[in-house]
C-alpha cells in the first residue's frame, strides 16, 4: 500500500462501500451504528472503512469517546471535482452525438 | 431490462473505471463509428463547440492512434496511444497517454451485439503504483500527481 497522500485518497475512494459511506455523510454526521445499518456489516468492519477514510482526510470524527460522530470533509474532493465533471460530460455529450450520427450511418447503409 | 440508453459509470476494481452505454445500431456499425477516423471526427467531440482537427487510427495490433481536440476558445488537447488488440466488431485494447510525462492508461472497448442494438463497455485501467513510480523517477512529478488527482476526482463522482 502506498503511503503518500494522493495514493491514500485514491485507495479510499476506490471502494464502493466507502463511497456509499461518504454519500451518507454528505447528508449529515452519523455514528458508526447508523453507518453500519444499510450495509449489513458489523460495527468493526465499518470502523475499518472509517479509519481508511479518516487517514485520507475525507472524514473527521468527534472526540466524544462514546458517540464519536463522523463528519464528511469534502476538501480533497472539491479541489479536483471540476475535472471529473468535464471528463464525464465529454463522454455523455459524445454518446448523445453518436446516437444521432449512427442514425445517419444507418440511412447511408440503406442507400448503398 | 439489460440494455441502457443512458451511460452507467462503475469502478470494476481499484484501478479501473468503466462506462456502459447501449446504442440503437448494429455491432458492425458501432465498431466502425469508434474506430474509423471518418466517423470518429463527427461525434467523439465532447461539449458542443469542440472539433477534432487531427484523427489518425492505425487499427491493428502495434498500430498507433493520435487525436487532437480543439476547444471553442482555440486551445487544444492531444492524446496518443497504441493498439494492443483488435478483434473486428467486438473488442479493442489500446493504450492512451495524456502526454509524454504521464504513465498510459489501458483502455478496453467491448462491443456486445444485442439484435440490432449494441452495448459498448469502455474500461479504463489506470497506471499501477509501479508505473507511477517509474514516471516519478523521470522527474516528472507534477505531471504524475496531476494525473492521479484527475483519477481521484473521477472516482469521487462514480458509483
Amino acid at each position: 500500500m502506498a503511503d503518500d497522500p494522493l495514493s491514500i485518497t485514491f485507495a479510499a475512494l476506490a471502494d464502493p462501500t466507502r463511497r456509499a459511506i461518504l454519500a451518507r455523510l454528505a447528508e449529515g454526521a452519523a455514528t458508526v451504528k447508523e453507518l453500519s445499518e444499510p450495509f449489513a456489516m458489523s460495527g468493526p468492519a465499518v470502523s475499518k472503512h472509517l479509519r481508511v477514510l479518516e487517514r485520507a482526510g475525507l472524514i473527521t470524527r468527534g472526540r466524544d469517546a462514546q458517540w464519536r460522530p463522523c463528519t464528511l470533509d469534502a476538501t480533497p474532493l472539491r479541489e479536483v471535482s471540476a475535472w471529473a465533471d468535464d471528463f464525464r460530460r465529454f463522454w455523455d455529450d459524445s454518446y448523445r452525438r453518436l446516437d444521432t450520427y449512427l442514425e445517419r450511418m444507418k440511412e447511408q447503409d440503406n442507400v448503398d | 431490462m439489460s440494455t441502457e440508453t443512458t451511460a452507467r459509470w462503475t469502478t470494476p476494481s481499484d484501478v479501473e473505471v468503466a462506462v456502459t452505454r447501449t446504442f440503437d445500431a448494429p455491432q458492425e456499425l458501432v465498431f466502425d463509428a469508434f474506430t474509423k477516423p471518418e466517423h470518429v471526427v463527427h461525434w467523439m467531440l465532447g461539449p458542443d463547440g469542440w472539433t477534432m482537427p487531427v484523427c489518425e487510427i492505425d487499427l491493428r495490433p502495434g498500430g498507433r492512434w493520435h487525436m487532437v481536440w480543439r476547444r471553442a476558445d482555440g486551445s487544444e488537447m492531444a492524446m496518443t496511444g497504441e493498439y494492443q488488440e483488435v478483434t473486428p466488431h467486438s473488442r479493442t485494447v489500446q493504450t492512451e497517454s495524456w502526454g509524454p510525462e504521464w504513465a498510459s492508461t489501458v483502455n478496453t472497448t467491448e462491443f456486445i451485439a444485442d439484435g440490432d442494438r449494441t452495448t459498448v463497455v469502455q474500461t479504463m485501467r489506470f497506471p499501477s503504483r509501479a508505473d507511477r513510480d517509474r514516471a516519478l523517477e523521470t522527474g516528472m512529478k507534477d505531471g504524475a500527481d496531476t494525473s492521479y488527482e484527475r483519477l481521484e476526482a473521477y472516482l469521487a463522482t462514480v458509483g
